[in-house]
């Protein structure tokens, strides 16, 4: 296979170690090269986070923007240049909190962007409070009671948004997590894979052997154009489903419906503005 | 005070008021054109409520031989088309105003003469006629020409069936009619000479003009959310994507709208956020990240009275201060402050083409008065914005941030090029990477602060009128330009010269000779605090002498500020 292209070399990580961020990233650096794709046609954007780190460590066009705000920043960046791989990855308190408006209209607007979250159900780098996703009864510094909300629900919330691509993985599986990513690269339009990912320092709760006892992975007989059966799959009570729930073609992306490109592919970068026809339509204010 | 409408009757001021929702803005649209294509200069303003229904809205116009580009309190003519506007306008009505109006809406009066709207349209079709009628009589009691108005009706509803075309035609010629046979019984007290180089002058609102100019400066990426006033550019852009291969995004907060519009720059398009103040509230965010990342961004701001929602559908100058310090930490900027329909479209093209070289957060920053006003002029320059491209292909060893003696790194766009680009909301080195280094720190922060030398250098300097050897100096920024520089005029004086600020922030350095020489300066804002006068204090060395201010919704009359310059003490 010889060297990875999307590989930094040495550096240094911010990551704890036994993170299961080191796992993501690599399963997302492998499936990159696997897929033949050269760091100049990839776009990774994130968040602030520990997740969010993860543009740092993979050799790539980078966007590391504001807290909560990947998903607007990756679907302009799609919008303006639609050649272009981009890749949305951050952690869950930065898609689902501070995010989680934008996380809805993305999903909404279908653009063709993959949105990887690293689902710690923690915050990672604000060192331990309760993220959305965090389960009942979940005690931090903050949470002192212990979390009594419901936690949020993102396979749910993207099937209900009718979402074009719903899926869930574990971050230790790197095998089954690359096939994921990859098909979620590989669709045409928004593309959501939630990964479950355990934090050792802040989470004592879900670990390793919480994340195995509390998952199971969908088998064949899993329709995922079934969108009814992915939605009781994803709000089930009981382990987390993981693989594709749903996949569903046909759906226009966001750039393809952009009267923008309607004859004209070329990215908005080589364009310019006509004149003759910006001085035709200020010919016409008479 | 000197009484322009008075003064030989060659100009005039016509309201007309109504309900929202009873058609005032069409029959403005349409009487405002046949006015101009008969050969008179026009100005265009309105003021209306926050209400989709009801309410009392009005717009004025003024007509006149010579350029007009202010607003007058006075009222010639009224229209109106609701009871209610009779109270509504009450103090600026004269004792000679005209009231014309139909006999279902007006008591009779001694100023009031009966129109018959009502007539005129069941006659031509059916009462939904009445609006061209109204727009027929005006454009007769005015004496505009019968051939133009015919004309621009029929291209006004040309999409219409041919009967609703010609009801319509037909409503106007007998209002025409009726307007000239008013005027020949010596009951419309003004008389306006025409001026065939009118004919083809250009209507520009100020939203156009920045629409206009957004895409002269290559704006292909607009994303938003709607408030008002700053909406109408939104819609302009949407409504020439597909001609002028606008990307324009109706985003789900003003907080998705700019980082939109800094992922589109990253990505090599040329984008602009509009908005006004409870949005760009939300903005703020974003105008740190672009400081940050050195992504050019061009923000529109019009803005409206606050705090909070302030008076959604009114003016104010209000939001300097909001730009100038937004965004947390400390980096370059530009805030330009139109005055006119040109300003408004050279400043908006030439924001883009700042903001791209340079790589800053640039503000384009109006108001209501100006995104709702027009009047003729002779054209747009396209030849003054000249279009540049800044972006440059990037070798396979590209460093976004690369430290250089201007601050400006050469900026690349993901996809042209061999390298890799780069952006980090944390502190970054030269690659782009996060990093804690205090000597990377520092040198990013000097890095990015010498952008402002280009920035100084290139800040546009302030517009003069008035005699050379002034004593008094008037300063305004922004949407006050012309009502500024008509009342000065018109209140005659000698001692007193005017200067109009269409860049405020970096403050141009050669506005110091003119508040050097000046014994007294007097500050005009649409605002309660003077936040102008402040900056001018700090970045201009002059503290101002008197403040002029205005801060009820409504933007300054030529009449008021007349008045306010007239009594102001002389210096010698
Ligand atoms: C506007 C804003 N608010 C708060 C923060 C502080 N902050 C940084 S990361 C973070 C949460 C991170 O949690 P998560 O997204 O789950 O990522 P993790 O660190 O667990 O990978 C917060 C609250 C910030 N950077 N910006
Ligand atoms: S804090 Fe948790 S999520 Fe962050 S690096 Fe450490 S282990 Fe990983």
């Amino acid at each position: 296979m010889g060297r990875n292209r999307f590989d930094m070399g040495g550096i240094d990580i911010a990551w704890c170690p036994g993170c299961g961020n080191f796992n993501i990233l690599e399963t997302v650096k492998e499936t990159l090269h696997a897929m033949g794709l050269a760091p100049e046609e990839v776009v990774l954007v994130s968040g602030i986070g520990q997740a969010a780190k993860t543009p740092h460590y993979l050799k790539t066009h980078f966007f590391n923007g504001l807290h909560g705000r990947a998903l607007p920043v990756a679907t302009a960046i799609k919008a303006s240049n639609p050649a272009l791989t981009v890749i949305a990855e951050s952690g869950d308190g930065d898609m689902y909190g501070e995010g989680g408006n934008h996380f809805i209209h993305a999903i909404r607007r279908n653009p063709d962007i993959t949105n990887i979250i690293h689902n710690n159900m923690v915050y990672g780098l604000t060192k331990g409070q309760a993220s959305p996703t965090s389960r009942p009864g979940f005690v931090t510094p903050v949470q002192v009671h212990g979390v009594f909300e419901e936690p949020f629900n993102p396979l749910a919330v993207a099937l209900a948004m009718n979402g074009t691509f719903v899926a869930r993985a574990y971050s230790e599986d790197r095998e089954q997590t690359a096939s994921v990513i990859r098909r979620a690269i590989e669709h045409r339009g928004y593309a959501l894979v939630d990964v479950l990912q355990p934090c050792v320092s802040f989470n004592r709760v879900n670990t390793r052997k919480w994340y195995r006892e509390n998952s199971y992975y969908l088998d064949g007989s899993h329709d995922t154009g079934d969108r009814v059966e992915a939605f009781r799959v994803a709000t089930a009570p009981g382990p987390f489903p993981l693989g594709v729930l749903y996949e569903s073609g046909g759906r226009k992306t966001f750039e393809e419906n952009l009267p923008a490109y309607a004859g004209d592919a070329r990215p908005l970068y080589q364009r310019e503005p006509d004149r003759q026809r910006l001085a035709a339509l200020i010919a016409t204010r008479t | 005070m000197r009484d322009r409408g008075s003064e030989g009757r060659n100009s005039a001021t016509i309201v007309l008021g109504g309900e929202a929702g009873q058609g005032i803005q069409t029959i403005e649209f349409i009487l405002a054109r046949v006015l101009k294509r008969s050969g008179y200069h026009i100005f265009s303003t309105k003021e209306y409520m926050s209400r989709i229904r009801g309410g009392t809205n009005t717009i004025t116009i003024r007509v006149s031989d010579r350029p007009v580009a202010a607003l007058a309190h006075r009222v010639d003519l009224l229209v109106p088309l609701h009871r209610s506007v009779l109270e509504h306008v009450g103090d600026r009505m004269r004792e000679d105003t005209l009231i014309l109006g139909d006999a279902g809406v007006l008591d009779a009066g001694p100023r009031t003469v009966h129109a018959p709207l009502s007539e005129i349209a069941r006659e031509a079709g059916g009462k939904i006629y009445e609006n061209t009628a109204a727009v027929g009589i005006l454009a007769g009691a005015l004496d505009a020409d019968r051939q133009v108005l015919a004309d621009y009706v029929r291209e006004y509803f040309a999409r219409k069936k041919p009967e609703v075309i010609e009801h319509n035609e037909a409503a106007a010629l007998a209002g025409h009619a009726w307007g000239l046979a008013l005027r020949g019984e010596g009951k419309v007290p003004f008389s306006i000479p025409r001026n065939p180089e009118v004919r083809g002058n250009l209507l520009i609102s100020g939203a156009e003009a920045v629409g206009l100019g957004a895409i002269a400066g290559g704006c292909n990426f607009v994303s938003s959310y709607p408030m008002s006033p700053s909406t109408a550019v939104l819609t302009f852009l949407a409504a020439h994507d597909e001609s002028f291969g606008i990307v324009a995004e109706q985003a789900e907060d003003e907080i998705a709208a700019v980082n939109m519009a800094v992922g589109a720059w990253y990505s090599g398009a040329r984008a602009m956020a509009t908005t006004s103040g409870g949005g760009f509230a939300l903005m703020e965010e974003g105008i740190s990240l672009a400081g940050m990342l050195e992504t050019p961004l061009v923000i529109h701001l019009a803005q409206r009275p606050g705090p909070a929602t302030g008076l959604p559908t009114r003016t104010e100058q209000g939001d300097l201060e909001l730009a100038l310090y937004a965004g947390h930490g400390e980096f370059p900027r530009v805030v330009y402050a139109p005055g006119s329909t040109r300003e408004c479209f050279l400043l908006t093209a030439r924001a883009f083409d700042v903001a791209d070289r340079c790589q800053v957060p640039v503000f384009i920053l109006t108001d209501q008065y100006t995104m709702d006003t027009y009047y003729d002029i002779p054209g747009l320059d396209l030849e003054a914005v000249p279009f540049r491209k800044h972006i440059v292909k990037s070798p396979a060893d590209y460093l976004r941030y690369r430290i250089t003696e201007n601050g400006i790194s050469p900026r690349a766009v993901p996809g042209f090029g061999d390298g890799l680009v780069t952006a980090d909301s944390d502190e970054h080195d030269e690659a782009g990477h996060i990093t804690e280094d205090m000597g990377v720190r520092v040198a990013m922060v000097d890095k990015r602060l010498r952008k402002a030398a280009s920035l100084d250098a290139e800040a546009l300097g302030p517009v003069f009128a008035g005699p050379e050897d002034y004593s008094i100096l008037l300063a305004g920024w922004g949407s006050t330009h012309h009502v500024i520089s008509e009342a000065l005029e018109l209140s005659g004086r000698t001692d007193t010269a005017c200067l109009h600020f269409p860049q405020v922030y970096p403050f141009p350095s050669r506005a110091r000779r003119y508040l050097e020489q000046a014994q007294k300066v007097v500050v005009v804002e649409n605002n309660a605090t003077g936040q102008f006068a402040r900056l001018l204090n700090l970045h201009g060395g002059r503290e101002a002498d008197e403040l002029i201010l205005r801060y009820d919704g409504l933007a300054f009359t030529v009449e008021e500020l007349t008045e306010a310059i007239g009594a102001l003490e002389g210096e010698d």
